[in-house]
């Protein structure tokens, strides 16, 4: 019988790593991610789980762990923060570019300096480009289901990339929530163990990721670049077949609420778009036709679904976690980038861009209500009247 | 999983998804051509200790019948570790042009 258990995300995510049956995990503890890695020691230390637990001495070291051991053909997890993902830059590269499907917990933390514990998105989003996927969740369950679903996902053998899964610190990974989790019989005929795209040998040795000269390494970039667009059907076929087995669906690449007659879709990821929900239906109950993306893959970034969006809509508001400094928040680029071929063919919507919840700053669903008002105000105008806001700075 | 036939690749298809080297003679070219010095072995010195044949990190000296070493110049990149390493100086470096 599946159960229903009530606790924190952090918490959630190692009984998620368990129900994946994850055989190695390399972990070095991080605030807000430390009870992740705290949970799946107890795990294994009481037999629980049947993994081999590796301490390492830095974040650096799990991460190549976990390559180690995903290229030796098992199935590897890690979870880390802001500072312990920068560590890891480098290793990050070496896990795409050899094509293994790590899965990793990100718990979303704000970069120093100044030093902050408090969440943003300037940790994850740091490390866009180095070909793995991102999945940002906006509760408990869908940190559960979503490190499930991304072990399918990415060792799906037109994918075979690595994942994050991401979700803020404290305002989900020290918060408890009732979470079901399916039973492990049935888990585990969603997710067969691993079956490797290739495997370290000793009776055949090789090694990989050698040097490649400037006449083939590009075709191995392309070749990312085709399992990044591969992944988007498989997300949002995994995303279907998960909610017909357990019944949560979490929206596949995009979370769309009442966006079917929507004038106004706000854009937004994570938590912020749980809040938004609430200011959706307020703002409904006055009137305004309003509507809610919550992306939850920011890569791939799915630029399709905005532009089917962009048929009915006649304006999108970005609340970004997170800017891109000398530039601007990453959802409003990204979604202005998706958009650019209606502006050729004529008549593109309106694209607003709100900067919020840097550092942790709170972001209610009233302040969600008032960038919306904001914004409806200017789509009303027809015109953008500031082109980013950095909502609720001080004077 | 990725097939390891050791081929070069005409096309992009014939690429693994990753890229995997089977260790093979010659697979970076003849990097003997890269050498500046040459090592070059007075047998009339030589013990047979076969320090060199350990030490040599290319794998480029060959274990001879009589345990004689012999160094092949295809691949030697005249690193000098060899001639450090002789206890009895039987190996020399030579500049190439010299010969």
């Amino acid at each position: 019988m599946a159960k229903v258990i009530i606790d924190t995300a952090n918490h959630i995510a190692a009984y998620a790593a368990k129900a994946a049956r994850v055989q190695v995990v390399a972990a070095y503890p991080i605030t807000p991610q430390t009870t992740v890695v705290e949970k799946i020691a107890e795990f294994v230390e009481s037999g629980e789980m049947d993994a081999d637990y590796i301490r390492v001495e830095s974040e650096h070291s799990a991460m190549a762990a976990c390559v180690g051991a995903e290229a030796a053909g098992v199935r590897a997890f890690t979870a880390t923060s802001a500072h312990g993902l920068a560590l890891m830059h480098e290793v990050l590269h070496w896990a795409a570019g050899s094509r293994l499907p790590i899965v990793m917990a990100v718990i979303n933390r704000a970069m120093g300096a100044p030093w902050s514990i408090w969440p943003d998105y300037s940790d994850s989003l740091s490390q866009r480009d180095t070909g793995w996927l991102q999945f940002y969740c906006a509760d408990n369950q869908e940190v559960f289901d979503t490190i499930i679903q991304a072990y399918k996902i990415c060792e799906d053998k037109r994918v075979l990339l690595p994942a994050m899964v991401c979700s803020e610190g404290f305002i989900l990974s020290h918060t408890a929530m009732p979470v079901k989790i399916p039973d492990q019989e049935e888990i585990d005929d969603f997710l067969p163990p691993y079956e490797p795209g290739w495997v370290l040998d000793v009776d055949n040795p090789f090694s990989h990721a050698p040097l490649v000269s400037p006449e083939w390494y590009m075709e191995f970039r392309y070749m990312i670049q085709q399992a990044m667009e591969n992944s988007k059907k498989i997300i949002e076929e995994v995303d279907k077949e998960y909610g017909e087995r357990f019944g949560f669906r979490h929206g596949g690449l995009v979370d769309r609420y009442r966006c079917e007659d929507a004038e106004l879709v706000l854009v937004t990821m994570g938590t912020m778009g749980a809040e938004a929900k609430i200011s959706v239906d307020n703002l409904r109950q006055e009137g305004y036709k309003v509507g809610l993306a919550r992306v939850r893959a920011f890569r791939p970034f799915p630029k399709e679904v905005f532009r089917e969006l962009a048929e009915t809509a006649r304006m999108f508001t970005a609340i970004d976690r997170h800017v891109s400094f000398g530039f601007e928040g990453f959802l409003f680029s990204e979604i202005k980038a998706s958009l650019y071929p209606r502006q050729i063919t004529g008549d593109p919507p309106l694209i607003s861009g709100f900067l919020a919840g840097i550092g942790g700053r709170d972001v209610t669903f009233r302040d969600i209500e008032k960038i919306a008002k904001k914004s409806w105000n200017w789509m009303e105008k027809g015109k953008i009247e500031k082109e980013i806001v950095w909502w609720k700075l001080r004077d | 999983m990725v097939k390891l036939e050791v081929k070069i690749p005409q096309k992009r298809e014939d690429l693994p998804i990753t890229p995997l080297s089977v260790p093979m003679i010659g697979s970076m070219g003849k990097t003997g051509e890269w050498r500046t010095f040459k090592p070059v072995i007075d047998y009339s010195k030589c013990t047979r200790c076969l320090f060199c044949w350990i030490f040599c990190p290319e794998g480029c000296i060959e274990r001879q019948e009589d345990d004689s070493p012999k160094i092949d110049y295809e691949y030697c990149k005249g690193c000098g570790i060899c001639a450090n390493e002789c206890p009895t100086k039987a190996i020399t470096m030579k500049r190439e042009e010299e010969d």
